[in-house]
Parts: structure tokens; sequence; C-alpha cells
């Protein structure tokens, strides 16, 4: 007697219910980052550059009214042109500022502390505080340090027999200021990134190193930096992209002007300007053309990384 | 509250608020009875949602529990936030969505030419025809700040930031020139070129190391406040051509390049800073700038301040409150904001938490007029300095960006006193930081 025609079912129905199993789940897991995604990555994306298109308030978000690309060629030529242009180029000087002191001081962090050392774990850990600390505690530290009337810098440089600095006034000291925050903050975290890359050094290059006595400078640049080369190259693009957004530093830094990066715009980056454009003046699409422009940047940044990594790995 | 949206952190604004509350721990031996409120419309039981920021003082007054004492049927709930900023984006996001506001909303002075203007004025009641409602009783100005082009009131005014001078006693006296507050008022009485003139004679008999005033912005801010034409003319923003704008910054270039400034950021941690190292002789003071004083020059300083008359009167500050048009309670809304800014609830408001009244009956109460700042030249008639500024404020024609340029001016002298630019660069620069701001 054949199985009965219900029993025949729920066969079929179970083993189509596993396959579904075993091809939807995946989906379904997966799912939460992806609508979480679309909702509040791609949906404001996609929102900001259709906004960008418009000339739209704050104040009548619902009443925008279509001007093309008007937003950016008034960025790139018009009248807030100059701002624009001095911001890029803001962007470029403070990220460099902070970026590459950053690194090398983070780099050779962690080339002491792969060394056997008492209160190494103490030390570790002490590294990551300044990335715990908020930006805002940070820079009112720092502003206290840079403040003309009895701040700690100018004390010190008095030492030295040197006079009074604005620090904030002035268009290099108030970047120095602001990447001293931005150094302070990061070095820590990407030592640790640098330390734990180390670790994966296997240990004979170094004793093979010193048996053909190499000291440990050479040890560093000829066995940890080679060994380091992708890690430094990741760390370079995150920085990269940190200090391409940078915002919070600057913008607290200048207290009153902070939200156009100071009295002369000096130390207004991209994020300032982005800010000061759309919630200080209220221009919600030329605000979103500044973002949309960055955020092509950052693409641009990640395509030459893409190149630059390839080489690398084709050069090994 | 009281301050200019963009030129006053809200951190300063409650700290102020603080300040005076201990003042106002002081003044409170003298009380008057809760005024008789209007019948209670209908037994039904409704709850009152009042929609502000920062320190109003109504609860720090009383005035909540008195009114639903006065009216059992109705209960109030205050629904506040700390920062003005973010309390107005919520409100925008309400105005623009038509729902989710409060029975009452306060408007601070800053916003207060675009919620007047067509886009946003129909979100709110007419108040100049609320029961009880007496547009005499109020500064004319303030009164008109809030009145839309139609004719229609859409918020009354709770306070006002009336400007003084605050000076330093003891480095007026260092310097030679009077001290006593109705000498120094009449040192530069009707005329601001007066006191950069005074400045001068100050600056040229100083104590080494001080400055006549923290920052030539304040003088500006005072010249432009106390003027009947400022940045807009005939419903446009004029202030190229404007003759305040024009007087104001050349008197602070003068200012400057004479060497009376110290050319302090205001509110920044420097300027804080110069407070208590005693560097500077004098500030523009609106009301609520006496606690800054207070706070920032410390115990150390006590007595060595003291308050005079500007030379001009000016506002800096104030807010209003207001109905939407969508609330449930509109009747009931009208009559509790009508009763909050009377005289009598003004006055306690400003014993609590030093916020000036902006109804004119307030200012021959005791209470006010009789005020004297512990702090800030004990023997100084504060309260009448402060109520006489008040009274004379001209009008003057306002507009939706006017904070804004206020903030791009102070911001164009500070090129000249930090970042030594020329005073034509930095009106350069200053006019094109406000061109490429407004779209």
């Amino acid at each position: 007697m054949a199985t009965p025609p219900d029993a025949r079912h729920r066969q079929t129905w179970r083993s189509r219910l596993h396959r579904w199993d075993s091809k939807g789940s995946p989906y379904a897991f997966v799912a939460p980052f992806f609508l979480l995604f679309a909702a509040f990555g791609l949906f404001p994306l996609l929102y900001t550059g259709w906004l960008s298109l418009h000339q739209v308030s704050l104040y009548n978000v619902n009443q925008a009214r279509w001007v093309g690309f008007q937003n950016y060629l008034d960025l790139f030529t018009g009248a807030p042109s100059r701002f624009f242009w001095n911001a890029l180029r803001n962007t470029i000087t403070l990220g460099t500022l902070s970026t590459v002191p950053q690194l090398a001081i983070a780099i050779g962090l962690a080339h002491l502390l792969n060394y056997r050392l008492r209160g190494r774990g103490f030390l570790r850990t002490a590294l990551l505080a300044p990335y715990a600390t908020s930006v805002a505690a940070a820079t009112l530290v720092f502003a206290l340090i840079f403040s003309p009337e009895g701040g700690m810098a100018n004390w010190v440089i008095h030492l030295f027999g040197f006079g009074p600095v604005n620090w904030e006034a002035g268009k290099w000291t108030s970047q120095f200021a602001i990447a001293t925050i931005v150094t302070w903050r990061w070095t820590g975290y990407n030592a640790l990134i640098y330390l734990a890359a180390m670790q994966a050094v296997p240990g004979e290059l170094y004793e093979a190193a010193a048996i053909d006595g190499a000291g440990r400078l050479r040890q560093f640049w000829h066995v940890t930096v080679p060994a380091l080369r992708p890690t430094i190259l990741f760390t370079v693009v995150i920085s990269t992209i940190g200090a391409t957004q940078l915002f919070g530093e600057p913008f607290l830094f200048g207290g009153q002007s902070g939200h156009q990066g100071g009295a002369d715009n000096q130390y207004e980056t991209l994020g300032v300007l982005m800010y000061d454009q759309g919630f200080h003046d209220s221009m919600l699409g030329r605000a979103s053309a500044v973002a949309w422009t960055m955020f092509a940047l950052l693409l641009l940044l990640g395509l030459a990384n893409a190149l630059i990594a390839r080489r690398l790995r084709r050069a090994q | 509250m009281h301050q200019a949206r963009t030129t006053r952190p809200r951190r300063t604004a409650l700290l102020g608020a603080g300040a005076l509350a201990a003042t106002a721990v002081l003044l409170a031996g003298c009380s008057s009875s809760v005024g008789a409120p209007s019948a209670a419309p209908s037994g039904q039981k409704i709850t009152l949602t009042v929609g502000d920021f920062g320190t109003f003082g109504y609860k720090e007054a009383g005035l909540f529990d008195a009114y639903m004492a006065a009216h059992p049927n109705i209960t109030i709930k205050e629904d506040t936030t700390t920062a003005e900023a973010d309390y107005w984006t919520a409100l925008q996001t309400h105005l623009a969505a038509g729902s989710g506001m409060d029975d009452v909303q306060a408007l601070e002075v800053g916003r207060i030419a675009l919620a007047t203007s067509d886009a946003l004025s129909s979100a709110f009641v007419d108040l100049s025809k609320a029961p009880g409602v007496d547009k005499g009783d109020y500064l004319p100005w303030k009164w008109q700040q809030a009145t839309t082009s139609d004719g229609r009131t859409i918020g009354l005014g709770t306070d006002v930031g009336p400007m003084a001078i605050c000076y330093r006693q003891d480095l007026f006296q260092a310097a030679g020139l009077p001290s006593d507050p109705a000498a120094v008022s009449a040192l530069w009485a009707g005329d601001w070129s007066k006191y950069v003139e005074q400045g001068k004679a100050f600056q040229a008999k100083a104590p080494k190391g001080t400055y006549f005033m923290d920052t030539a912005t304040g003088l500006f801010n005072g010249v432009v406040s106390s003027s009947t034409q400022q940045y807009y003319k005939g419903g446009k923003l004029d202030y190229k051509d404007s003759p305040s704008v024009k007087s104001a910054w050349d008197l602070a270039m003068q200012a400057d390049a004479a060497g009376l400034s110290e050319g302090l950021k205001e509110f920044d941690p420097p300027w804080q800073t110069a407070f208590a190292q005693s560097s500077f002789a004098t500030t523009i003071c609106p009301s609520w700038q006496q606690a800054n004083i207070q706070k920032y020059s410390g115990t150390a300083n006590a007595g060595k301040w003291n308050i005079a008359q500007a030379p001009a009167a000016g506002n800096w500050g104030g807010s209003f409150l207001a109905v939407p048009s969508s609330g449930k309670h509109r009747a009931e809304a009208e009559a509790l904001v009508a009763w909050l800014t009377a005289p009598e609830q003004q006055a306690k408001v400003f014993q609590a938490v030093g916020n000036i009244p902006s109804n004119q009956g307030a200012y021959s109460l005791s209470a006010v007029s009789d005020y004297r700042n512990p702090y800030i030249g004990p023997n100084a008639p504060t309260g009448q300095i402060f109520s006489a500024a008040a009274k004379a404020i001209q009008p003057a024609e306002t507009g939706p960006h006017a904070g804004d340029l206020q903030d791009d001016f102070s911001n164009g002298i500070l090129l000249v006193e930090q970042n030594h630019k020329s005073a034509g660069d930095a009106w350069n620069t200053t006019v094109q930081q406000i061109d490429s701001s407004i779209q």
C-alpha cells in the first residue's frame, strides 16, 4: 500500500521547509544589518544627494526648489567657493599634521612595548585611555592648555625665552593645537593595532637579525617595518578617513566661532563647513553638496589605496 | 530665555539664571499675593503643557502651583529643554508636521522674526485679541517684534535684555576717572563716541596691563542695538548702507586702533579668565551679564564692579510665549499666557531668576525698581538702570538673519583684534561671509 497522501504531503512540506531554512536563514540573519543600513545609511545618503540638487531651508524642508547642480557650482566657483577651497586646504594640512606624527609615534611606542617590560599590561591599557576620553572633554582641556591667558603651552615656550602666542588666532598655531588633540587621542589606538601585528612577526627573524649584529633600531627598520606593511596601510586608510571627516576637535576648540572654524576660518575643515552651512546658515542643499563632495573625495582615496595595496602585493 | 541666539552660549544663560537665583534668596522676603486670575472656563479637567527652554523661572517663582491652586480643573505640565537650539530644532519639526506641539510654546528673540514670517506665523494664535491682554501694557517695541506684517501678534513678551555698562570702580579710580554710577553714566550719556573718548582718557593713565574694554565687539553690538535702523530696511537686508552699522564699525576700529580693547572673544575661556585677572575695566552689560561677571570675577573681586547706564538704550536678548493654533485648549492656554506675562508674575520671575520684565507695569513695582545687586555696586540703582533702559529702547526693524549678522560682524571685529587684519580686509571678509551664508 502506498503512503497515505497526507503523510507524503507532510514529508514534502518538511523537506521544503528545510530547503527554505538552509537557503533563507543566512539572509534572515544578515537582514537586520542591511535593513538598518538601508534606513540609516543608504536612505540618508540618497536623500542627501537629492537635497544637494535643491535650494532648501532647514526651516522648510518640504519646500525644496530644484536648482540642479547649482549648489556644486556655487561651492566650486560661486560666493562660498572661497570658504570651500579654504576648508579643503585646511582638511589636508590638518589631516597631515595629525596623521603623520600620530602613526609615527604609534609605531615607535608599539615597538618599545613589544619588548619585555615591567608593567607591560598596565602600559598597554593606559595607551587606550586617551582614545576612551570623549572628544569634548579632551578638547576642553587642550583649549585651556593653549589659552593665551595663563595657558600651559605659553608657559612652556616662555621657559625657552619665547613670547606668548595666541594659539587659536593663527592659522598654523591653531592647526598645530588641534592636530595635538587628534594625535593625543588616536596614537594609543594605533599603537595597539601595530602591537597586535608585531606579535605575529616570527621571533626567529629578530634572533637571526641579532646574530647578524643588528641593534634594536636596525631590527625595527629591517624586520618590523617590512612585516608591518599591510597593517601600516590599513591604519593610514583609517586615519585618512578620520582626518577627512575631522569635525569635533576644531568645532569645539573654536568656542564661539567654532562653527566656522575660527574667526578667520583658519581651521575650518570640510566637516565644520558642512555643519556651518546646514545648521548655522540653515542651507541644507548646500550642506548636502558638501557632504557629497566629501563622499566623492573618500571614494577617490579608497581607490588610490586599493591601487597602492595591489602594487605592494605584487612587489612582495 | 533672555539671550541672543547666536551670540551667547546656552551654558551662560543657565549659569546666569543660577547665580541670580542666589541673589533672589536675599530678596525672597518681599512677595505679594497671587493676582486674581480670570474665572476658569467650564468644570472639565484639562492638562496644559508649556514648552520652554533653559530657565523661564515659572517653576522657581512658584507660578504654576499658584495657577493650579486658583484653577482646580487645570493641571500644568512644563516640557522644558536645556538648550534653546535643541528646543527650536524639535519645535521646527513639529511645526512642519503640524502636530506634537505643546499648548504653550516659548520663542526666543532670535527666532521671532522667523516665527512671524509668512511661512510660520499661521501656526500660532493671534494673542492681541485674547481676554485680559492689553497692548499698552507691553513695551511697544517688544510687542512689535512678535507682530506679523498683517497685524497679528503671535507672542507675548516674557523678558527683555536691556543694556547697561558694567565697570571696575577701582580701575576707574586708579585712572583718575569718576567712579560713582551717576557720574560715570554722565561721562558718556547719549553718545557712544563719548564712551570711546573716555576709553582714551582711561588708557592714558590706566594701571599697567589693563584695558578699557574686553572686546570691541561689545561696543559694536551696543551701537547697533541702540539704533532704530539696524541690519534691515523695508523688509530687506541693508547692512552695507545702514548708518548704525557703519558708525558701530568705525567706532570699534577706532577703539582697537587706540589700544582700548583687550581683544577677547566673548564667552570663551580666555574671556572668562580675564575677569578674574582684572585686566579690563568695562564690559557691555545686558541684565543677564551680571551673573557672568559675578561668576568669573570671583569672590576676590567682590564690590569692585559697578554698573552705569549705557550711552544709549539697547536690547540684547529676551523671549515670548506663543499659543499654537493646533492646540486643543487654546482659550485656556491664552488665559495662562496672559496671566504669566502680567506685571505681578513677571516681577516674581525677576526676583526668582533675574529676568527683566517686558511688561511696563512691572517697572513701578518695588520688587523691580528697588532691586540692587549685592555683588555689583551694592549701592547702584540696578533695577532703575535696567527699567529705564528697557523703557527707552526704540523699536527697530529686524529680520530672519539679524542674529546671524550680529554674529558675523562680531567675528569681523575679531579679525582685526586677534588676526591683525586691516580694517578694510576685515570688512571685505565679513561681507563675503554674509553673502555666502544667505541664499
